[in-house]
């Protein structure tokens, strides 16, 4: 059976993870490697590396960070922040990264999200989507929050998939950062309408989030950071607590 | 020296990243010679297969393939242009292992992606491994079950998980993103 993904996101900032990170049997909490190293330990399904800074003049720092991930981990991770062009996409993945996320750059110019399906396939493309509820719709943000789009998520996300998406990998801003839970109705809305996975972001606080996200929609993957990176959830506890729901998990 | 085959498919950097943390040595060419001597072939790929087996007839190395004698790993899209024709693009293959490669049915998410098991193992690449691990996958075309059949998957129906027939080994998940189970596999292919 089709397993369930948890999915550790690392926010890297000039090559180091930043936010705190609380492991103990990490001689340098800040050294992504090491990070992913530990994930991997624990069974984490895949990994999301977000480089925050994203500035041309940390691109080949970041080059060199994703050559040493993907010399050292041995399942699949994803590169996102900043990537604006086939080149990047080009880059990243000569350098080893498996999948790109993209985000404000396919809401300006949709026809990148196509052009990297088509140049090195749709599984080779995760679509983030930041999105917030406006009265009683959600809506679209971009550049990691900060600007509000017109644009309805439900929308955007069909689009995205037509154009040839591998992935939405779908925060909820409303719940980001709160440890209030996932966000069941956009996240159910968003996984019921497509046709390719869903990856469930932004608001894990305990093991019944993760639980709730999977038993009430079809998400196929729950990503979260700072739970994890606190060791708040460690993940072989989280996956024995999930097995226990009957919900399949590696 | 193991020689990993150089086409027009990515995916070739993750699968010597694997081999070097396993202490293979190994080169990616598309050199006939150094393949025809190298002491094992792996032949990955993440792709399209009608692009693909244009790219590798214009290079003879279609011929080549079938001709090698040492041990071979097809992944992936390897596995799928090994078999005998692909629904993607009604594309004619090597026909390594006659059976055909469908599209799945869109009965559920397409592709197929992430950790599923593996069961009714055979063959000497997966002696250190029990049935019922997860590995991962990430494909939308899969080989049907048949002779060759040395490993099953169930994924909206049962199809090969991986191939064998004689010296050609080949596998639909990807071994060098399986975490330790994928390792065990590689490296039971590299000690053959």
């Amino acid at each position: 059976m089709l397993k369930k993904r948890i999915i550790p996101c690392l926010d890297i900032k000039n090559g180091r993870t930043v936010k705190g990170v609380n492991f103990v049997s990490l001689t340098d909490a800040g050294d992504p490697v090491e990070l992913a190293k530990a994930y991997v330990q624990q069974g984490a399904d895949e990994l999301v590396f977000l480089d925050i800074t994203a500035t041309i003049e940390n691109r080949s720092t970041l080059i060199h960070l994703v050559e040493k991930i993907a010399n050292e981990i041995n399942i699949p991770f994803t590169v996102g922040g900043g990537i604006n062009s086939v080149e990047d996409v080009f880059s990243l993945t000569q350098a080893g990264a498996d999948k790109v996320s993209i985000n404000s750059s396919a809401i300006k110019r949709p026809e990148l999200i196509s052009d990297i399906a088509s140049r090195f396939g749709s599984q080779c493309v995760v679509v983030a989507v930041d999105t917030k509820k406006e009265n009683t719709d959600w809506k679209v943000y971009t550049h990691g929050g900060r600007t509000p789009t017109k644009i309805s998520t439900l929308d955007w996300v069909k689009k995205a998939e037509q154009l040839g998406a591998g992935e939405i990998l779908l925060t909820s801003m409303n719940h980001d950062g709160t440890k209030s839970g996932f966000s069941l109705d956009i996240t159910y809305e968003v996984a019921k309408t497509m046709n390719i996975p869903v990856i469930a972001s932004g608001g894990a606080g305990t093991k019944e989030h993760f639980s709730d996200v999977f038993l009430t929609t079809k998400a196929s993957a729950a990503l979260a950071a700072s739970v994890f990176h606190f060791n708040e959830i460690p993940i072989p506890e989280l996956k024995r607590f999930l097995k226990t729901k009957n919900i399949p998990i590696r | 020296m193991i020689a990993i085959i150089k086409y027009n498919a990515g995916n070739i950097k993750s699968v010597q990243n694997a081999l070097s943390r396993l202490g293979a040595e190994s080169v990616v060419t598309d050199d006939h010679n150094t393949i025809l001597n190298a002491d094992k072939v792996i032949f990955p790929g993440v792709g399209e297969a009608g692009s693909a087996m244009v790219y590798l007839q214009e290079r003879g190395m279609d011929i080549l393939i079938k001709s090698i004698t040492r041990p071979f790993l097809g992944i992936c899209l390897g596995q799928q242009l090994m078999c005998s024709h692909s629904e993607e693009g009604n594309t004619n293959c090597l026909n390594i292992f006659d059976v055909k490669v469908r599209k799945f049915p869109p009965t559920d998410i397409v592709p197929h992606m992430g950790w599923n098991t593996i069961y009714d193992l055979k063959g000497e690449i997966f002696k250190n491994c029990v049935d019922h691990e997860d590995v991962y996958f990430l494909h939308s075309y899969y080989a049907d079950l048949c002779m060759n059949t040395s490993a099953t998957c169930t994924y909206i129906l049962p199809f090969s998980a991986a191939l064998q027939k004689d010296n050609f080994f080949a596998t639909q998940f990807h071994p060098e993103k399986s975490a330790d189970i994928g390792d065990q596999i590689l490296k039971s292919f590299i000690e053959l």
